[in-house]
């Protein structure tokens, strides 16, 4: 398994944990037909909180973080996102959608529209905010991931480190409180995984809530708070990084770490 | 051991590439006589070509054009040594007739600006670069020469002061750069209302001017679409969106069927405005194809989407009447439609009602293609990644947003060719109607031959109709692949 060292030093100034509840799962479960992929999950992510989710194929680590913005829906127990309960009710849905991120491994940029215009979209059709005003803050993340340069062109002319950054910066323009990663990374060349964990690393820095589902141990163990090791659709372990990587307790973790590192 | 060692001492120039690889001769060789079997291929082509333009050409370029009959004509061959050849004559004679069918000739000016007029509406539907000033100037132009050509003293100065004004906005747009208008309008000008409002009118418009009759009627099922958006809008804050959308359907339905005709009615008795009303059975030639072909790709684009989309729907219901539909449509010959259309629709209608003919073959075409396009639109939403929709619904987009902004437009993207095959088809289909016994070019040509002059006439009246078709088709079919090209996003 690939492990990129970072070479900027992690400013943990910023990095807090509060005491507020960002996310709330309370003993979820979830199926996909009769097949049982999530059992009995519970979790609490305080605000601030860098939590990176590792695992083994097939455990169920996109799954999980599928639901807290109900890609897909569970089936039993509770999830509150910020306050909000994800139940069947639209209206709770597109609001814990419009203050949730999500980056996904392949991008999902849209291909018929410039990178600024992906980045404008959401704010302009579901925040309501005037043009402009949307491409100024547009225009401030694509300059923070780096690429203002790039506005107007198209994402099939964007290598795939740009594109995830610009997708970074699209989630971020709707200015959320959580952001969710589905192995940002590993659709990526080694050089394009660190620009795009670099980007990460900063957003970690400004004290953004980041839930990361990746198998960069490096970014984990510098930048994570809590490291969640997920096997069989259960949470089998979870501890802060120095503890969860030195002193595995379950053997599946050992046997998992032995793996990959 | 030997040396792997090595070092450029000077860096090469560029050259130009060898002669056989450049201009005509290169292109021949690479093109036409690229090795022994190619070279064969391509001789054996043109000694082929050779003999198909041989035996046509002389044929098309008879001296036939101004004869009165195909005796006529066959004196000619004879003179000429007997070879038979066309005997165009029956085009001069009989093609405004195959234009027109049996439209009143006082009256033909009608279709003939309907016609322009379609070409200012859609030019701003198909064509994003043309500025909206010319579209305007090409109104202007068409309204004009229409007045002029209209004649009488108000006619003549009102196309006059059109083609004037037309001149008067022409001329500034062409002596004012690009760069200084974008200045001006930053600076505030107003300007010119967007050539679409005129687009969004002429559905109105056309059928006025083909069918005639008061003004009042288009009028009012222009406001049964006004009054549809404004219960929709008076209604939501108080009903569910969806509620609101029936109850706006609802509300334009009533307007159209019940209230149009007396309000049209009573306002032509105060302010009696009009065209000489023509029968749908007067209509005929190109026109009628060219009536329904548009109809037919306008309307059957929109409802083909609803019905790709709600075959995808989650909601069963909407799902089982959409498929169902669609797969009934696509199970039945057109033929078999247009026959219920011409003769067993009017046993469900009440007795007494007159249904249009054209109408209920527009409805029934229209449906057809509809089906069709249904799952053209399925296959391009059937290509889209997952992702899409994932990242539209990541971003707190709903999903009628969803599909507005983003699947939409790519969905629709990769149907083009599909889609644009389907146009070409109904309007290829639209010659079936002369089988239930409207003149479309076809149903003309038996009418034509009937005529004792030109008894025995076979293959000018198809060739000509069949060259009308394809300039059409042709059309189109370029377009597609502009179409294709501008939308292109990526650099392959
Ligand atoms: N839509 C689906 N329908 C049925 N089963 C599914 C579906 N999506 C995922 N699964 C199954 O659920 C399990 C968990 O999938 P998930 O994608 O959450 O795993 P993961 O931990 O993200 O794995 P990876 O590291 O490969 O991404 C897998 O066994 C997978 O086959
Ligand atoms: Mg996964």
């Amino acid at each position: 398994m690939s492990s990129i060292t970072l070479e900027t030093h992690v400013d943990r100034s910023k990095m807090a944990v509060s005491d507020h509840i960002a996310i709330e799962i309370r003993n979820m479960n979830k199926w996909y037909g009769a097949f049982h992929v999530l059992r009995d999950i519970d979790l609490t992510v305080y605000e601030g909180e860098r939590i990176v989710i590792a695992g083994p194929s097939g455990s169920g680590k996109s799954t999980l973080i599928r639901c807290i913005n109900r890609l897909e829906e569970h089936q039993e127990g509770q999830i509150i996102v910020d306050g909000t309960e994800l139940t069947s009710d639209l209206k709770n849905v597109d609001k814990v959608r419009s203050e949730v991120g999500m980056v996904f491994q392949h991008f999902n940029l849209f291909p018929h529209l410039t990178i600024l215009e992906n980045c404008t979209l959401a704010p302009i059709w579901v925040r309501k905010t005037p043009r402009k005003e949307a491409e100024e803050i547009a225009m401030h993340f694509l300059e923070k991931v780096k690429i203002p340069e790039q506005a107007h062109k198209f994402p099939g002319m964007l290598s795939g480190g740009q594109q995830q950054r610009v997708a970074i910066a699209r989630s971020l323009c709707m200015k959320p409180r959580i952001m969710l990663f589905d192995e940002p990374t590993s659709a990526l060349d080694p050089e394009m995984i660190k620009e795009v964990l670099e980007t990460m690393v900063e957003l970690a820095e400004e004290g953004m809530t980041m839930l990361c589902v990746t198998h960069e141990m490096g970014f984990a163990k510098e930048v994570a708070n809590r490291v969640i090791f997920m096997d069989a659709g259960q949470i089998v372990e979870q501890n802060e990084p120095n503890e969860f990587f030195n002193n595995p307790q379950n053997e599946r973790t050992k046997l998992f770490l032995s793996q990959i590192l | 051991m030997p040396d792997l060692s090595y070092v450029r001492s000077e860096m090469l120039p560029e050259r130009a590439p060898p002669a056989s690889q450049v201009g005509i001769v290169g292109w021949a060789r690479a093109n036409l006589f690229n090795g022994i079997g190619n070279s064969i291929l391509t001789v054996l082509s043109l000694v082929f070509l050779w003999y198909v333009l041989a035996a046509i050409l002389p044929w098309v370029f008879a001296p036939t054009w101004s004869k009165g009959s195909l005796n006529e004509c066959r004196e000619v061959f004879a003179a000429d040594g007997g070879h038979g050849a066309a005997c165009w004559g029956v085009i001069r004679e009989r093609w405004v007739q195959l234009m027109f069918g049996f439209y009143p000739e006082a009256e033909r000016w009608r279709p003939v600006l309907a016609f322009g007029l379609l070409f200012v509406a859609l030019i701003p539907v198909l064509f994003n670069m043309i500025s909206r000033r010319m579209n305007w100037v090409l109104l202007l132009v068409v309204l004009g020469l229409a007045g002029v050509y209209l004649g009488g003293v108000l006619g003549i100065i009102v196309g006059l002061a059109l083609l004037g004004a037309a001149a008067f906005v022409g001329f500034k747009a062409f002596t004012t750069s690009k760069e200084d208008r974008a200045a001006e309008i930053a600076s505030g000008v107003k300007r010119l209302p967007n050539p679409l409002f005129f687009s969004a009118l002429y559905p109105f418009i056309a059928p006025w001017l083909l069918w005639g009759g008061t003004i009042w009627m288009p009028v009012g099922a222009a406001l049964g679409f006004v009054i549809s958006v404004l219960a929709y809008r008076s209604l939501l804050p108080f009903v569910g969106n969806l509620a609101g959308l029936i109850i706006a359907v609802v509300a334009a339905l009533v307007w159209w069927l019940l209230l149009t005709a007396p309000f049209a009615g009573g306002l032509h008795t105060i302010i009696p405005i009009g065209l000489e009303p023509v029968e749908s059975r007067d209509f005929g030639g190109f026109m009628l194809s060219i009536t329904i072909g548009v109809v037919a790709i306008a309307c059957s684009l929109p409802i083909g989407i609803v019905l790709a989309l709600g075959r995808q729907s989650d909601l069963l219901i909407v799902k089982a009447l959409c498929v169902g539909f669609i797969e009934f449509i696509r199970g039945v010959p057109l033929i078999t439609l247009l026959f219920v259309a011409s003769t067993l629709l009017n046993i469900f209608m009440p007795p007494g009602t007159n249904f249009d003919i054209i109408l209920r073959v527009l409805i029934m075409v229209t449906l057809f293609a509809a089906a069709y396009m249904a799952e053209v639109v399925r296959g391009g939403l059937a290509a889209l990644p997952k992702g899409q929709y994932e990242a539209a619904d990541a971003l707190g987009l709903d999903y009628w947003k969803a599909q507005r902004l983003i699947i939409m437009p790519q969905a629709l993207k990769i149907s083009i060719p599909g889609i644009v095959s389907t146009f070409i088809g109904v309007f290829k289909d639209t010659t079936l109607v002369s089988i239930i016994g409207l003149l479309d070019p076809l149903g003309l040509t038996n009418a034509i031959r009937a005529d004792q002059n030109w008894n025995g006439i076979v293959w000018e009246l198809y060739g000509f109709i069949a060259l009308m078709f394809f300039i059409f088709c042709f059309l189109m079919s370029r377009y597609s692949m502009y179409l294709e090209r501008r939308l292109r996003t990526d650099h392959r």
